[in-house]
């Protein structure tokens, strides 16, 4: 790659997001900040080898992008619509000159992203292509969606977000809180897009968790008196830090209580924990706070080789309240039979509507476990059955099916 | 609404379906595959089909018989089986079609059933 390619996709990547948030905030219209912004890409592509790369490649590519902006307002048919453009962006350059600095906007533009008024499977999606710059197909491969229905309600928010004047803004401190969560909530899909179905083998999804732990610092940096973006953050640096873990040698499925602790990330725990105390001192508990403290709790093993699981099944007892989803409730099973008995797990499985967790694979694994520890055979092959014929992950498809006849 | 999911195995899979050391594999994840799409109430019908050697086309083009051995194109994966889903909509199918073995060796094909009566004119 020559010099200019290269240092076009450096600044592409490093402020992507930035610059897309700065102009789509400005023209209030994502798509058409989105369009300009590749526009000028290509540009600095085709006139960087030739001029030499510039002092400023952000203020470079920003002017450029701005220009595709007024150029598309002029070409447009004058509506109203089209005018107010004109008159924003005729004030705007008297405002900012464009080789001065310009104000960060990817927090409103992650509020924006995660707004009630968004289709909620959107929300991650649209954060992925906006702040980061991700490629379609890319995403709907991680969301196992089709690439053209992805693209559809792509375009379909982003014309939302116009036709609704959906405003590019910090919420006010009384909805802060409710509003956060849901831009926590769309960070943490896109981790577990890339860390819950698959195990981390699939490399099409990995890259995602990578992605979701960049916003996660991204969201603790902007809004650094969050206690629930840092509980998040520590979530996500407990998970990745046993990534290396949870795969043999030979590429077999481990099960966390079977990893190796030596493969644990020591630099990712200890960020973690400090993140994690941090939070702590605001004295505001919240979801992803208590499910970094399971994590904390598991990561305590590396330490001393224990696993204090009455510890773990009380802070899912805590987790619940806040967010009883199907996930934490098979996981409170699984803390229960291993801190008591593996009947009083199955009774917490139980408890759980069937419906619920027809196509959940954890909750099968875990029942085929508990019903094998019990010497119920028959039942405990019937439902591992389902538990491998719910896996996409073929490593952990084998695991199930040793489990199963072992 | 009705989805037909294609099970394309590539010759290794094809061959491990009778392999003594991997069959019991190969026929526990379909066996169970084909479990949780019935406990789960998704499942219309399906089958699976014999190799691909055993195929023999028909063509009758321009009044012309030929039957051919073979399937009807050689390719690297071949039609392993097929498994008809009835879901509410394409994201459902297609988290099926991820769990269906082949997703991981081959390929799984989604294909919407055309509704059993033709649209009016």
């Amino acid at each position: 790659m020559s010099d200019a390619a290269a240092a076009a996709e450096l600044a592409a990547r490093a402020s992507y997001g930035r610059l897309l948030a700065y102009l789509a905030a400005r023209w209030r219209d994502v798509a058409r900040a989105e369009d300009a912004l590749g526009d000028a890409l290509l540009a600095a592509l085709e006139t960087w080898p030739r001029t030499g790369v510039p002092d400023k490649p952000e203020a470079w590519l920003l002017t450029a992008a701005r220009r595709r902006l007024v150029d598309g307002a002029r070409h447009a048919s004058v509506t109203a619509a089209a005018e107010a453009d004109l008159t924003l962006m005729l004030d705007e350059r008297a405002e900012h000159e464009p080789h001065a600095g310009f104000p960060d906007e990817r927090l409103a533009l992650l509020f924006v992203c995660a707004h009630p008024a968004i289709d909620e499977a959107a929300r991650t999606p649209l954060m992925l292509q906006t702040v980061l710059g991700l490629d379609g197909a890319r995403i709907a491969s991680a969301f196992l969606v089709a690439p053209a229905t992805m693209s559809q309600r792509l375009v379909r928010v982003k014309a939302k977000i116009r036709e609704a004047g959906i405003r590019f803004e910090i919420p006010a401190p009384g909805e802060l809180a409710e509003r956060l969560d849901a831009v926590l909530e769309a960070i943490y899909a896109a981790y577990g897009s890339g860390w819950e179905d698959v195990a981390g083998a699939d490399p099409r999804r990995r890259g995602l968790a990578e992605e979701a732990i960049w916003l996660g610092r991204l969201v603790t940096r902007l809004l650094p008196d969050a206690p629930e973006a840092r509980g998040l953050l520590a979530l996500m640096l407990h998970c990745e830090a046993r990534r290396p873990a949870r795969r043999n040698v030979a590429g077999g499925y481990v099960p966390l209580t079977e990893q190796d602790v030596t493969r644990w990330s020591l630099p990712l725990m200890a960020e973690a924990e400090r993140l994690l105390a941090a939070a702590a001192r605001a004295n505001a508990p919240g979801r992803f706070q208590l499910e970094a403290a399971i994590q904390s709790a598991h990561a305590q093993r590396a330490l001393n080789g224990k696993t204090d699981w009455e510890a773990i099944a009380l802070l899912y007892e805590g987790l619940l309240r806040y967010a009883p989803t199907i996930g934490a409730r098979v996981a409170y099973a699984a803390a229960l039979a291993e801190a008591r008995a593996a009947d009083a797990g199955l009774a917490a499985l139980d408890a759980i509507p069937a419906d619920a967790v027809a196509a959940y694979q954890p909750y099968w694994a875990l029942r085929g476990h508990l019903l094998k520890g019990l010497g119920r055979k028959a039942q405990a092959r019937a439902a591992y059955d389902r538990a491998i014929g719910l896996s996409e992950d073929p490593a952990l498809r084998e695991f199930l099916l040793r489990r199963q006849r072992g | 609404m009705q989805y037909t999911i294609l099970v394309y195995e590539t010759a290794s899979e094809l061959t491990a379906r009778t392999d003594p050391k991997r069959k019991d594999a190969y026929w526990g994840a379909y066996r169970a595959y084909t479990t949780a799409l019935r406990e789960a109430g998704v499942m219309v019908g399906g089958a699976a089909l014999e190799p691909p050697r055993t195929a023999t086309t028909v063509r009758q083009h321009d009044g012309k018989r030929r039957v051919q051995d073979g399937p009807f194109a050689e390719t690297k994966e071949q039609l392993g089986g097929y498994v008809v889903i009835d879901v509410p909509s394409l994201d459902k199918a297609l988290e099926w079609a991820a769990r269906c073995p082949s997703a991981s060796t081959g390929a799984a094909e989604v294909r919407p059933n055309m509704s059993p009566s033709p649209p009016p004119a």
